[in-house]
């Protein structure tokens, strides 16, 4: 009776996930075609990281401009901060099942419904990052005659740039392991592996939670070193 | 601005809060909490319907139980209620979650009996693989009651509505392509967008199958939430979709959507046994299995889809429908 096992060792459904992801496994109801394995891995991953990149450039293309904008204005907190919020208790299953039935379902529903997800920490946090730029560089800025777009991306977007980027990493980790719900909109991703246990078993629920932490995780590491890159030399804290 | 802060985040906290209840309300539907008591339907005195009241039954009391979706629980009530014309005391205990909690609830002797499906009966609790599961309905029963009978447990006859997988479409489509059968898709499923739950794309008894038994190749094949599965077809973005035969939308919608006969049988027969215990059996008596035979000779598939309807559509109890049900069958009087 499959229904009344003891519960494995964590350790034994880990090793039974690893040989999941890379060799292709029976399955009970397939008809005896394998599942799983590698290339079916690598598919589903380049799926999920399509979707989260489109999702994130979307959200940076709607928020970014507005977050730096108000910022810089010093106006629309509300905007900024209240809808930033608001937007983080959006249900993202219940937004696609509303939009199905406006747009329907497949990619174009599944990049807004993850964008909707991205939004509010880069808004929030562009907004944040520029309000809490210190005054002084900035008047001195005006003072030297730099116009206002200059002020805005010369001095406050650098010095803004570690908040603004954790909005940004928030977001992709936020948009990465969410688009595993995209098998219920149309887009296979990993979440396949994760949602249909009667199909994959418990090694391929596993699996794709195993690979998925692991592009997030990949994610979050390649974001930290941009941010390095684009931190302005004078701000990085230096050993002395 | 430390207060002016504070104001706006209770702003924004109180429109993520009617943002969440609007989405909520708009995504599901409410579910029925009406779950467990005494049938009432106990009280018709066998007033001239075709369930004689025994007296001798009446030193019985039975416990009727059921899974936990519409269709589990107006079946459960339908034969609770058919019993209790029959005279025993009938008590319900509906929605048990899972084939695996109400088989565990049935074997310990919480219950006495629930109805089940022969597919999830084979499939979910002995193991088959889908492929072993017979389409026809006979030959599913006589194989999930052989597995019951080394539990103790045995299985009545199956009711005549199988609820399966099914290929669904609209009518239009249906009437354009002239489709009445699976079979009629060979040369056509080409330019067909098939839509599905995401587990039917790898499964033998839904996509694999319709591929491997059917030879169907389909332009694509889109997973989506079943929740979905009518949408779907009504935004005109699936050609085919994936539905069950019980849906009430078959009956609510009729001149909408249509399902394809299945005429290759790759989706395994799912009707309806009701699973008791041998002990109870004996208890009981003959009217026990004469009663519950007798009343689901009604439960055709029209007659489940609109039973299916009043729950899901018309928000009706399952306690109800399966009262109307039996009135109208002329089961009581």
């Amino acid at each position: 009776m499959s229904a009344f096992t003891v519960p494995q060792l964590p350790l034994g459904s880990i090793q039974g996930a690893l040989e999941f992801i890379f060799e292709p496994q029976p399955s009970n109801v397939t008809g005896g075609k394998l599942v799983g394995g590698l290339d079916q891995t690598l598919e589903l991953a380049l799926t999920q990281l399509e979707v989260t990149v489109l999702a994130l450039a979307l959200s940076m293309l709607l928020a970014l401009p507005a977050g730096l904008y108000l910022g810089h204005r010093g106006i629309g907190e509300l905007l900024a901060v209240g809808l930033g919020n608001a937007g983080r208790a959006i249900p993202e299953l219940a937004l696609i099942a509303f939009m199905a039935a406006a747009i329907g379902v497949g990619t174009l529903n599944l990049t807004i419904a993850l964008a909707v997800l991205g939004i509010p920490p880069i808004l929030t946090n562009a907004f944040v990052g520029i309000r809490q730029v210190d005054r002084a560089p900035v008047e001195a800025a005006r003072g030297i005659g730099m116009t206002e777009r200059e002020i805005l991306f010369k001095v406050e977007v650098p010095l803004a740039i570690p908040t603004l980027m954790a909005g940004i990493r928030l977001a992709t980790i936020a948009i990465v392991a969410t688009a595993t719900i995209a098998p219920l909109a149309g887009v296979l991703t990993l979440g396949d592996y994760i949602i249909n246990e009667n199909v994959y078993g418990e090694n391929g629920v596993v699996a794709g939670a195993i690979v998925v932490a692991v592009m997030a995780l990949s994610l979050e590491l390649l974001l930290a070193l941009l941010q390095r890159r684009l931190t302005s030399k004078g701000l990085k804290l230096r050993p002395a | 601005m430390r207060t002016k802060t504070t104001r706006l985040s209770w702003l924004a906290v109180c429109t993520g809060l009617v943002l969440v209840l609007s989405l909520g309300v708009a995504a599901c539907g409410s579910d029925d909490d009406d779950t467990s008591g005494e049938s009432t339907a106990a009280e018709s005195e066998g007033g001239g319907g075709a369930i004689a009241a025994n007296p001798a039954n009446g030193k019985v009391t039975l416990t009727i139980g059921s899974k936990n979706f519409a269709e589990s629980e107006i079946t459960g009530e339908i034969y609770a209620q058919a019993l209790a014309a029959a005279g025993y005391k009938v008590k319900t205990d509906l929605s048990l979650g899972s084939e695996t909690i109400a088989l565990k609830t049935l074997k310990q002797g919480e219950i006495s009996g629930y109805p089940e499906y022969t597919s999830t009966a084979l499939e979910s609790l002995f193991s088959l693989e889908p492929g072993e599961v017979p389409a026809d309905a006979q030959a599913a029963y006589e194989k999930a009651k052989a597995e019951l009978e080394k539990d103790g447990l045995t299985a009545f006859p199956p009711t005549p509505f199988s609820s399966a997988n099914a290929v669904g479409t609209t009518t239009k489509l249906a009437e354009e392509e002239g489709l009445e059968t699976v079979s009629d898709l060979e040369g056509k499923s080409e330019s067909l967008t098939l839509y599905g739950s995401p587990e039917c794309r790898q499964r033998i008894d839904c996509l694999a199958g319709l591929e491997k038994y059917y030879g169907l190749k389909f332009k694509s094949f889109h997973p989506v939430d079943i929740g979905l599965r009518y949408t779907v077809l009504e935004k005109g973005q699936a050609d085919l979709s994936i539905l069950f035969t019980t849906d009430p939308q078959l009956s609510a919608e009729k001149d909408k959507f249509v399902i394809l006969e299945d005429d290759k049988e790759v989706f395994p027969a799912g009707n309806v046994i009701f699973v008791t215990r041998n002990s109870v059996v004996e208890a009981a008596g003959p009217d026990y299995e004469k009663t519950i035979v007798a009343v689901q000779e009604g439960l055709t598939l029209p007659v489940v889809q609109e039973l299916n309807a009043r729950v899901e559509l018309e928000k009706q109890t399952p306690k109800q429908a399966a009262a109307a049900y039996l009135k109208s069958a002329g089961y009581v009087g």
